[in-house]
């Protein structure tokens, strides 16, 4: 409980803006969310189970007031319309017009050494930021707050194929990116 | 027959929804003889990997 102090919490900031900056993308919603979080912790630190480190409990608060912000700019007309089409250039430039690789992806050399090197989230991080927008909104929602293809829909307003969709180009964009920023495979 | 860009997304739709058994057999046929799809396999489970460490490499 004596965690849960408010000097205390600024400990975790840095941390809350730098996850909900991974979400949401655009510094004034990262602090504006996070600020939101640390209120909610101070007023509601009664309910604090000692049970659980305070970092993951204010993860909890954090997810929830970014879920409620997306909710609300989903409702919101949506303006970037160019996005879909940069999106369908790089699919485009994958493929060949009969459904093969343009240049089959070649193996990649003890990735699971890479996730103990700083460099490479440096890089991973870099790489989710050149998404578009939108597509790295969708394709966080489901990995990094592990939320269902369903509630992701329900959440942007959009339908499930179109998910699966931007899923996938988020999927397709990032191994890209990796595979030239960090891989070494630049062709 | 599935094609690579077809197989690419029956390989993420599988991280996001149930996939029927037809398509999964599919799916294994087209790997079985394609090295690039097998690369992009291993490297799907990777991506996930990675962004699910993400919280804690922050």
């Amino acid at each position: 409980m004596s965690d849960i102090i408010p000097d205390a919490l600024h400990e975790h900031r840095s941390y809350l803006i730098r996850y909900a900056m991974l979400q949401l993308r655009d510094p004034d919603l990262a602090e504006d969310v996070v600020q939101e979080t640390l209120v909610a912790a101070i007023e509601g630190r009664a309910k604090f189970s000692a049970q659980s480190a305070p970092r993951t409990w204010l993860v909890g608060i954090l997810k929830h007031k970014i879920m409620d912000l997306l909710r609300k700019r989903a409702r919101e007309p949506q303006l970037d319309v160019a996005e879909g089409e940069d999106e369908n250039e790089l699919v485009d430039a994958l493929f060949k017009q009969n459904g093969h690789w343009a240049d089959p992806p070649r193996t990649w050399n003890a990735p699971e050494q890479s996730l103990e090197n700083a460099h490479f989230w440096n890089v991973f991080e870099q790489c989710n930021q050149r998404m578009p927008l939108n597509t790295a909104r969708a394709f966080m929602m489901r990995e990094f707050m592990d939320m269902s293809t369903d509630e992701i829909c329900q959440e942007l307003g959009i339908s499930t194929t179109n998910c699966w969709v931007i899923l996938h180009r988020a999927r397709l964009a990032l191994r890209e990116c990796l595979d030239l920023n960090w891989f070494g495979n630049a062709r | 027959m599935l094609d690579c860009k077809h197989n690419t997304e029956l390989l993420s739709q599988s991280y996001d929804r149930p996939i029927t058994l037809r398509e999964r057999i599919a799916m294994r046929m087209h790997l079985l003889m394609c090295r690039g799809c097998r690369n992009f396999e291993k490297q799907l489970a990777f991506i996930r990997k990675a962004t699910r460490e993400l919280p804690r490499k922050l």
